[in-house]
């Protein structure tokens, strides 16, 4: 990692997976960004890290977890209000072509 | 091998429904067939601000799961985020187990070809289901987050699996092992099982596998057979002409027997997985496990070991009762009443089982119950009523009706005191003096004649068994000098 | 009226003895926030009706006497939900979302009688160390409108300082409570991770998200914060430990405390006045019983970059849910599904927030996340070792809350780098999941510095021990923002 350098192609990749759109203004200006803060992320690999356990998460909870009992919240016809674009029943959506869902 | 000089490799992975009372990471109920959005929540919606809240009901059922698929929980798991972006999936991420999946290493064993073959089980995870989506013709789909956040057990089979005749021998036995956990009801139809299936081809003897291909929309057991029969086929031909296979998701067409292309994958999909940091780590104790093993129902092999050691039937009928759990627990249920085992089997597995076929229904659909079927295999075996008049009896507990009123109602009486039956079959020797000269030169003829009169005189309804007893009785005291 | 000079207890005792009443308290409170807010720009949404039929209703039900907050006005950060009432978290993508639900924060303080009368200007998603990033609006810091308010609850910190309410609530992922309080001269508390529920709190980063309170004063903070915390079974990662009154040791006695001071937090980088403030602060605990030694974190300086990995990885999943599809904002004239995610993102989110999302994307791809999202996790680790070997011998830890005071707008505009060593000081709290809390501590050029207070895990109340005995020592609260405007 010591000589990572991000480029424009890998922030055009990026923003692609983020689902955004960049202009090529925007995509000079957001690569000379992450360069500008991969050179502090860098420095991490100044850290000896060999057999250190990860932390990602402080919480000293430990299997914390709800019982199984369901309860309705009625909230549909104020969820569905939200909504940009719905019918009685159902959020509308421009049309979906791909099958691309994952389980 | 379907195919000559190629070795087939599959590997499954099915997805099954728990069937707790809430979902997986919000409170909403887990329900089919409400009306589209009413079973959601803010959770459900992905609302800024929410935080899942892990079931408890439903790591459980996941334990189960591993346990009935014979593989090791783990005992330190967390849950993990898997990233793509999806209508149907309203957060954009899914809430899965990647890195610690709550069972790995199991094994299921299949009968196949008269053959006994454990498959492998890779590992289980608990995770959420996504919504569904409609799709119209007025350039809109359609979301319904109903489905969103019902609990999931997905299960990553090995690639143990060399045809698709063993893949759906694979699936019966899981679809058995998994309905008698009573997790899940595992029915393809109402998409509480889903399949999905890797398959690839190679040379006999090589020692690489072949590039695999991905079924998707596989919508039954039969499907599967058959579109991985296709690819099979699909496969030997491209390579027998020189050609490569190339990583691709299809799917199945139903209409035409036919896989089609999906999409072609050039690299993977970056799902970006993290581990989820809205929830605590889970830590499975020996306690806990032993409490959820304690829970978990007899399964189909310990119930077929216990038909044939116990009750006594025969091993093709105990797996014939076991092969839904409906049928096994009703079978159970009706001997619990008092039934005769042997012929609750019989009558399960024979006039049961073609009623449902004619109806085509399920077991718990109809009107039919354990006590009633009992009751009626009571009223035969005490000689109240004939197998003959069992029929009718049947017909009337099939639509709910209890069996001993039924016979009380309809005047379905056996007809076997011999204090009234002695005097009409005397009366009928008296007529027939040739027959019991017949009789006893041999003729038995002469008996079915006598017995078809009989019952005729008792409008059919006296005791075969008593009549039978008395005529042979009257017969030998007329013996003709 | 404003609030500059009156603590809870004073407001509790008018309203009690109906010198005054929460109708009038909020009218009050409604007018001065009208007379004044041009000139801070701290309120995205004013609460006038909700907080007149709040207040209306507890008038009618009687002043609870025996509950401090009963009656008494507060401000709202705007990624805190509140039912019915626009939140934005100062973005775009969220311009006309009317939540449907009440943070638990939100709910508890309802339930003691508070009454929410606005929700404040913010960074957009809470990302940013100077509240410029909103969407919305450029609140201006307290004590001179030419500086920057801090952030990113930069009007939580505003409208406490310039007296238009008496306590606010923050949140604080990288240091957005403290910086802020540092940078307005108030006290700005951030508790251990686990303490207050973050349900209704627009993730920014789950695993180092807090809710905490702004105040004038150590023990106004400590009243609040006794009656937000607590465990909620909608946020399973609050804790179960016990919520003690905060209050109940604010004695001014601090003999025998053991007061450890980090070496790195008085680096190169730290401004020299700034230095000098914090080491007369230090000396006065000293001279108030406490026993102080140099300690070392040898981590510290990785935490910027450790946090910018961990934090924008987590808001990049976190921020995913934005599409356009279920609530917010949606742009005209989409062409089809993908443009629909696109266009809503690509329009509805600032600079900054793209510049995290793609950063965290990044650190989470295949590719890099051993060498990026591991590594910073592993970091993290030895960072929170650090704090622990400090707190096996020490009770507190005493440091600089911000490198320097605030600066000019627009300073760092071209270098989030720059921006982003600002939190330098804030970071390794968050990362470690310590309670922390920004406590005035003097002025340099005029304008305020804040002493940060840090305890270990779940021990609030020695900062609020502490802290208090050094602010009745030195009762820099009364000093309170005037000319310049
Ligand atoms: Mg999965
Ligand atoms: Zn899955």
């Amino acid at each position: 990692m010591a000589n990572e350098q991000i480029t424009r192609e890998e922030v055009e990749h990026v923003a692609n997976l983020a689902k955004l759109t960049l202009t090529d203004a925007e995509a000079d200006m957001f690569t000379d960004h992450l360069e500008k803060i991969f050179e502090v992320v860098t420095t991490l690999s100044e850290v000896d890290t060999e057999g250190v356990a990860p932390t990602y998460s402080v919480t000293e909870m430990r299997t914390v977890l709800r019982e199984d009992v369901a309860v309705n919240a009625h909230q549909s016809a104020e969820l569905l209000a939200n909504a940009p674009e719905h019918t009685d029943t159902l959020i509308k959506v421009p049309a979906i072509l791909d099958e691309g869902a994952e389980g | 091998m379907a195919v000559p000089n190629f070795e087939t490799t599959i590997g499954l992975e099915v997805h099954v429904e728990l069937k707790t009372n809430s979902k997986a990471m919000s409170p909403s109920p887990v329900q089919y067939g409400a009306e589209p959005n009413a079973n959601t929540n803010v959770i459900d919606w992905g609302y800024p601000g929410v935080l899942p809240q892990a079931n408890k009901g439903a790591l459980e059922y996941g334990m189960m799961a591993a346990l009935a698929l014979n593989a090791e929980v783990t005992r330190d798991l967390h849950w993990d985020r898997k990233n793509y972006f999806y209508p149907d999936n309203p957060k954009a991420y899914q809430i899965t187990q990647q890195q610690e999946p709550i069972g790995r290493n199991g094994w299921l064993e299949i009968e196949f070809e008269g053959e006994k073959k454990r498959v492998g089980i890779t590992e289980l995870h608990v995770e959420e289901d996504a919504g569904k989506n409609t799709h119209g013709t007025d350039g809109y789909s359609y979301v319904d987050l109903n489905r969103q956040g019902t609990p999931l057990i997905e299960i990553v089979g090995a690639p143990d699996i060399s045809s698709p005749d063993e893949a759906y021998a694979y699936l019966e036995a899981l679809r058995q092992a998994i309905q008698f956990t009573g997790i899940s009801d595992v029915k393809m139809q109402e998409g509480s099982m889903r399949v999905d299936a890797n398959i690839s081809i190679r040379p006999v003897g090589s020692k690489e596998y072949g590039t695999k291909v991905e079924l998707k929309n596989l919508n039954s057991f039969n499907y599967v057979r058959k579109a991985l029969a296709f690819e099979e086929d699909r496969h030997a031909k491209i390579y027998m002409a020189g050609g490569t296979i190339k990583q691709q998701t299809r799917r199945f067409d139903e209409a035409t027997g036919e896989t089609i292309l999906m999409r072609e994958k050039e690299t993977a999909d970056d799902y970006r997985y993290f581990p989820e940091p809205d929830l605590t780590p889970v830590h499975v104790t020996d306690e806990w496990i032993a409490e959820v093993r304690a829970k978990l129902p007899e399964s189909a092999t310990e119930r077929k070991a216990r038909y044939v050691d116990e009750l006594g039937l025969e091993v093709y009928d105990s797996e014939v009762l076991t092969q839904t759990l409906a049928m096994a627990n009703f079978f159970d249920a009706t001997v619990a009443e008092g039934a005769d085992p042997k012929r609750s089997a019989n009558y399960l597995m024979g006039d049961v089982n073609a009623y449902l076929n004619e109806k085509q229904v399920d077991l718990e659909e109809t009107a039919l119950t354990p006590a009633h079927l009992a009751g009626m295999i009571k009223l035969i075996d005490d000689g109240t009523i004939s197998t003959k008049m069992a029929k009718k009896v049947f017909a009337a507990i099939t639509q709910g009706e209890d069996p001993v009123e039924y016979v009380e109602a309809n005047g379905l009486k056996q007809l076997s005191d011999p204090a009234v039956l002695t005097p009409i079959i005397d009366g009928i020797l008296d007529d027939n003096e040739q027959s019991i000269i017949d009789f006893h030169n041999g003729k038995d003829r002469a008996v079915g004649f006598l017995v078809g009169k009989i019952m005729k005189e008792t409008k059919g309804n006296a005791n075969p068994n008593v009549v039978n007893e008395l005529l042979m009785a009257g017969l030998q005291a007329r013996k003709p000098e | 009226m404003d609030f500059l000079h009156t603590d809870l207890e004073t407001l509790h005792e008018q309203l009690v003895n109906k010198e005054i009443t929460a109708v009038e308290l909020a009218e009050a409170t409604l007018s001065n926030i009208a007379a004044t807010d041009d000139t801070y720009e701290a309120f995205i949404t004013v609460m006038k009706d909700e907080a007149l039929a709040e207040a209306k209703a507890i008038d009618e039900a009687g002043i609870d006497p025996d509950n401090i907050l009963s009656g008494i006005p507060y401000g709202i950060k705007d990624n805190l939900v509140t039912k019915g009432v626009t939140t934005t978290a100062a973005s775009k993508i969220l311009q006309n979302f009317k939540p449907i639900y009440d943070a638990t924060v939100i709910e508890k303080l309802r339930a003691n009688g508070a009454v929410g009368v606005g929700k404040l200007n913010m960074d957009e998603f809470a990302m940013g160390s100077t509240s410029e990033t909103s969407y919305y609006r450029k609140t201006k810091n307290a004590w001179d409108q030419t500086k920057v308010p801090g952030g990113s609850s930069g009007g939580s910190a505003v409208a406490v300082a310039a007296g238009q309410v008496p306590f606010a609530l923050g949140t604080d992922t990288g240091g957005s409570i403290r910086q802020p309080a540092a940078f307005n001269g108030i006290v700005g508390m951030k508790p251990t991770y686990g303490r207050v529920s973050r349900w209704g709190v627009i993730a920014f980063a789950s695993s180092l998200d807090q809710v905490g309170v702004f105040t004038r004063t150590v023990k106004d903070n400590a009243r609040v914060l006794s009656a937000m915390a607590g465990q909620d079974e909608k946020d399973q990662t609050s804790s179960d430990i016990a919520v003690p009154d905060f209050t109940a040791n604010l004695t001014g006695d601090i003999k025998g405390l053991k007061i450890a001071v980090p070496t790195e937090y008085f680096g190169a980088g730290i401004n020299a006045d700034v230095k000098a403030t914090i080491k007369a602060g230090i000396a006065k605990l000293q001279e108030l019983g406490a026993e102080v030694e140099e300690v070392s974190l040898p981590h510290t300086k990785y935490g910027v970059a450790a946090y910018y990995i961990l934090g924008s990885a987590e808001a990049s999943s976190n921020l995913q849910r934005f599409d356009g599809i279920r609530y917010g904002f949606r742009p005209e004239g989409v062409k089809n599904l993908d443009d629909l995610y696109v266009q809503t993102r690509s329009q509805g989110f600032g600079d900054e927030v793209k510049r995290r999302i793609m950063l965290g994307t990044y650190s989470l791809s295949a590719g890099t996340y051993d060498a990026f999202f591991k590594k910073a996790a592993q970091v993290r680790t030895l960072m929170n070792e650090d704090f622990q070997n400090v707190f096996a011998k020490y009770d507190l830890i005493i440091a600089p809350t911000t490198p320097n005071v605030a600066y000019n707008f627009g300073a760092n505009e071209d270098d989030p780098e720059v921006t982003y060593m600002n939190d330098v000081l804030t970071i390794p709290v968050n990362m470690a999941g310590l309670p922390g809390m920004s406590v005035p501590a003097g002025f340099v050029n005029g304008l305020p510095v804040g002493m940060q207070f840090i305890a270990n895990r779940f021990q609030e109340e020695t900062i609020y021990r502490a802290a208090y005995a050094y602010e009745q020592a030195t009762r820099l609260f009364e000093q309170v923002p005037g000319g310049n405007k």
